[in-house]
């Protein structure tokens, strides 16, 4: 054994091997701390906030005051930077691999939009100040609507919702709105693909409406046929998402919205995977009605771990009357913010929310779309394109492929047929990617393609990373496929994942014996 | 391009693997009619300094509410939030992390979600809360919504009291679903009036305390008198910060709470994204929107945190869905949590009575100038005044005076009965030279 100067050791020789199922003492695995929960700590003196406590008579409240034990537990700021750190560290990021999760648009956050939203005169600013001291607010509003318009070509926009499916309902508000403008409350049905977002047709059911669903075709596009079908005179709209979610461009997409607007209904476009066609691609010039935009999505405000997000949806001319209130007018001689709708359109549907929707997720967007301008959005969609088509190109010969003809969009739709016959399912697929240190993609959606796996790079990958992700699920693959003729390799699968912070965890006890809350 | 690691190197290898001749093979799927050609008619790309000066010179247009005395609410509040807030949420493992599908690498998120849950039960003295919603409005709506999945009746009466944002945006929703509402006429302190609009077709009754004008009651009995006529009471509460100080919805019996938690932890930022938070009672579980985080436990048998009760929601529910929700506000929550986390009760009890100290020193100096009327009788940290002349433009020339002295009612809600009527918040962040000021400042101009 070489040892140093005072006699200790310098190289491992002679340490035991580690059994797989070493468990620390503590719960923890080294740099992964085991954290307990604050409530656990039970210490409900100590508090992190420097607030005099002063003595009060609240005598007009009398009944009123609160007893004084809320069982909430206080932290310093030393321990409550220790307990959130060391919870964070137990989450994947994009900041730290790849995150392919398909329909997610798992892209990389700017941190100067991050800047912009904190900026004095932004971040601090209150929705009910007069109009007169927050012009530059109004006239960003009316900046980001600008962009929204001329990206997707259509004339007006709605930014209130707070996020895609807050936008679905919108966009299914403002047609139910035209249709009983029209006399046409008897259009009831929406009609919807097999393979569409669960968001439509709650949505549509949200709204009273009932839901017919298209059949899709062996190409992985909308049947026209089974279309044409299903168009009756009590269709109030399609909502449709293109690309699809197979990853598919809608080829007769123009030939659909004739169809339906021959037909007095609407088009909804769900516009989860406008990432794939910024730039290239305006939604009005297939004939969309309504779009929402998730401004979380193709511009890049950050997931948050589920939200905030922003969903606003572009109008076309036969549905702009019956956007919701507010919003904001370029009056000429300053912005003015119509907060009831009365001026320029009594037809306006309602109010999605309080106050005028996500502003700081209007900032992150609008300086996202600054920074890339018309030609550098251009060159998102491209790279995304371009991006899951290499992603598809290097993994077909060794996984399935449900639509192998033409190129995809801006992800990779692969299914479980390439798995038959190996004691591997798509979820111990996925769970073995964490154990190699990636996201796994969206796995068993769309619906319809069996044991699917959705994989969407995003255009701020770069080829390094995604030969290192493609070499990464070649060999997992291999190793999958070897279970066929032996059992060397399941244990990589079915106990998967090993390294991660934990095992896999039991979701039929969580929904059977629900503990939502401490104690 | 600063965000797009693909060089042109880069993209002509991945093109010969593919096989394509150029990208623009990758895009034969659209029809030939909607291919742009060029890039659209928008400005061109932009370096950090340009983008960063454009936004500034927008922020430079607003006043800022640290830079004046400042007096603004009804419905968002100006809080002091620990650096430690903001610093932490940056984070790239919350910041840059997805809704929590894969629990397995998402143990952080998890945990902040069971422990805000907790917190908000405690709070509101409910014993379920879910992982939030859009915001306090939402939140109130959805409320309704659920009242009708659970009583099977179709009709909402909401209190005079209830803000008028709240009350239209769950009018829209509660149309959207083919449901009745009845909106009482705005009334200081009336709220015990929705009892006599209850009848056998009624789901829920809609209460805010403290209401859009400030005043804090005591539901008990509406609580008691609603269930009794088999209808539910759903409080809604827009100034969090008032339940270090007040009785909890719970604790007085309310069905259901909706409140907006925008005042611990997250910025005003102009109306969003703040969080809603929503708590029930746990007989109404299976019936609540949105996510819910549950514990359980990992092949090793080590506690862990998972979504759960997924069967009510639109990705395996689809058309049969409880809400339509999916993303909803987890930065926002995660930001309620920690800002929460550091006050604890003992500090969240200290941040209360120091609000409601300064709210009700500034109405008795506001209720000593001749022509002035206060109206609201128990408050928290917000009260209304009636002036001798109309707010909307007494509120403009305090503004032009450099103070944000209030909302007029009729900014929420156009009714000439209401046209002196202005809605004053008062914070900890205020000092007492602000005060001063806006005393001064109102006794000039009236």
């Amino acid at each position: 054994m070489s040892m140093n100067a005072v006699g200790r050791p310098t190289r491992p020789d002679d340490i035991a091997e580690t059994s797989a199922e070493f468990k620390s003492l503590t719960g923890g695995k080294g740099l992964l701390q085991y954290e307990r929960l604050i409530f656990e700590k039970k210490d409900y003196t100590r508090t992190g906030v420097d607030f005099a406590d002063i003595d009060i008579t609240p005598s007009d409240l009398g009944d009123l005051v609160r007893g004084d034990d809320l069982g909430l537990p206080g932290l310093t700021e030393p321990e409550a930077m220790r307990h959130y750190v060391r919870l964070s560290q137990k989450n994947h990021a994009i900041d730290l691999a790849l995150y392919p999760l398909g329909s997610c648009t798992m892209k990389h956050n700017p941190r100067l939009n991050e800047k912009m939203a904190r900026l004095e005169g932004i971040g601090d600013i209150h929705p009910l100040q007069p109009t007169s001291t927050v012009q530059g607010a109004l006239e960003l509003m009316d900046t980001l609507a600008h962009w929204l318009k001329t990206l997707t070509g259509m004339p007006a926009v709605a930014l209130s919702p707070k996020a895609g499916a807050h936008g679905e309902l919108c966009g299914l508000l403002s047609i139910k709105a035209a249709h009983e403008a029209k006399g046409q409350g008897h259009r009831r049905t929406v009609l919807v693909p097999s393979s569409a977002h669960g968001t439509n047709p709650a949505t549509a059911a949200f709204v009273g409406y009932s839901v017919r669903e298209i059949a899709q075709t062996s190409d992985g596009r909308v049947d026209l046929a089974d279309l044409k079908s299903k168009i009756t005179d009590d269709v109030a709209a399609i909502m449709l998402t293109n690309p699809n979610t197979c990853g598919l461009f809608e080829r007769d997409i123009v030939d659909i919205a004739k169809l339906i607007h021959d037909a007095g209904a609407y088009f909804y476009c769900d516009g989860a995977n406008f990432n794939a066609i910024v730039g290239r691609v305006r939604p009005g010039d297939l004939g969309v009605d309504a779009m929402h935009i998730n401004l979380h999505k193709t511009f890049s405000t950050p997931h948050g771990g589920g939200g905030p997000g922003a969903g606003p949806v572009v109008l076309s001319e036969a549905l702009a009357a019956y956007a919701p209130t507010p919003w904001v007018v370029n009056s000429g001689n300053g912005y003015v913010l119509e907060e009831f709708g009365e001026e320029a359109s009594a037809a306006n549907f309602g109010r999605m929310c309080a106050f005028h929707g996500q502003m700081g997720m209007y900032v992150r967007a609008l300086t996202y779309m600054l920074s890339h301008g018309s030609d550098g959005l251009r060159q998102v969609a491209e790279d995304a394109v371009l991006n899951a088509n290499y992603i598809k190109a290097s993994l077909q010969d060794i996984m399935s492929v449900p639509f192998p003809d033409g190129p995809c969009m801006h992800e990779a739709l692969f299914d479980d047929k390439w798995l038959e016959g190996t004691q591997v399912t798509t979820l111990d697929f996925a769970k073995a990617m964490i154990d190699e240190g990636f996201h796994p993609m969206t796995m068993y959606f769309p619906l319809v393609v069996h044991g699917a796996m959705l994989i969407e790079p995003t255009e701020t990958e770069s080829k390094a990373e995604l030969d290192r992700f493609i070499d990464t699920l070649r060999a997992l693959a291999a190793s999958a496929l070897a279970t066929k003729n032996n059992t060397d390799d399941v244990a990589r699968f079915k106990n998967a994942p090993h390294l991660a912070p934990t095992r896999r965890l039991d979701e039929t006890k969580a929904a059977r014996q629900p503990k939502l809350t401490y104690g | 391009m600063r965000y797009l690691p693909l060089n042109e190197a880069d993209r002509a290898q991945m093109l010969a693997t593919i096989g394509a001749k150029s990208v623009d093979d990758l895009f034969v799927d659209v029809p030939a009619s909607a291919r742009l050609t060029a890039p659209v008619d928008l400005p061109r790309y932009a370096g950090e300094m340009e983008v960063e000066a454009q936004i500034k010179a927008m922020a430079a247009k607003n006043l800022s509410p640290s830079r004046v005395p400042f007096f603004v609410g009804a419905g968002a509040y100006r809080h002091h939030v620990p650096s430690t807030v903001d610093h932490i949420i940056q984070r790239s493992e919350f910041l840059t992390s997805y809704t929590p599908y894969q629990p397995e690498i998402a143990q952080g998120t998890l945990q902040v979600l069971f422990e805000f849950q907790t917190q908000v039960a405690r709070l509101t003295g409910m014993p379920v809360a879910n992982a939030s919603l859009y915001d306090g409005s939402t939140a109130a709506a959805e409320g309704v919504l659920m009242a009708q999945r659970i009583t099977k009746r179709n009709k909402a009466v909401m209190s005079g009291g209830l803000h008028p944002h709240y009350t239209h945006t769950v009018e829209t929703l509660a149309h959207a679903v083919g449901m009745e509402t009845e909106a009482l006429t705005p009334a200081v302190d009336a709220e015990a009036e929705v009892l006599k609009h209850i009848d056998k077709d009624t789901a829920c009754v809609v209460v805010q305390t403290p209401n859009v004008f400030g005043t804090a009651t005591d539901l008990t009995q509406i609580a008691e008198a609603a269930q009794a006529a088999g209808a539910l009471l759903i409080v809604v509460v827009t100034e969090v910060m008032s339940l270090g100080l007040l009785k909890s919805p719970g604790e007085m019996g309310a069905d259901i709470v909706a409140v907006e938690g925008q005042s611990i932890g997250v910025p005003l930022s102009f109306g969003g994204p703040y969080v809603g938070l929503f708590a029930a009672k746990e007989k109404y579980l299976r019936q609540m929107p949105g996510r819910l985080c549950g514990e359980t436990v990992d092949a090793d048998g080590e506690r862990g945190f998972v979504l759960t009760l997924s069967t009510r929601e639109q990705h395996i529910r689809r058309d049969k869905a409880t809400s339509n929700i999916c993303t909803n506000s987890g930065l926002c929550a995660l930001a309620f949590s920690i800002h929460m986390s550091l006050l604890g009760q003992e500090g969240l009890k200290r941040v209360a009575k120091i609000n409601y100290a300064k709210a009700h020193a500034l109405k008795d100096q506001l209720a000593s100038i001749a022509g002035i009327d206060a109206l609201t009788p128990r408050f928290f940290n917000e009260f209304t005044i009636k002036l001798p002349k109309v707010a909307a433009e007494i509120v403009e020339v305090l503004a032009a005076k450099g103070i944000l002295g209030g909302v007029p009612f009729t900014r929420l809600h156009k009714d000439a009965a209401f046209d002196n009527h202005l809605i004053i918040a008062v914070t900890e962040t205020v000092s007492d030279t602000d005060m001063s000021a806006f005393v001064a400042a109102l006794k000039e101009v009236l």
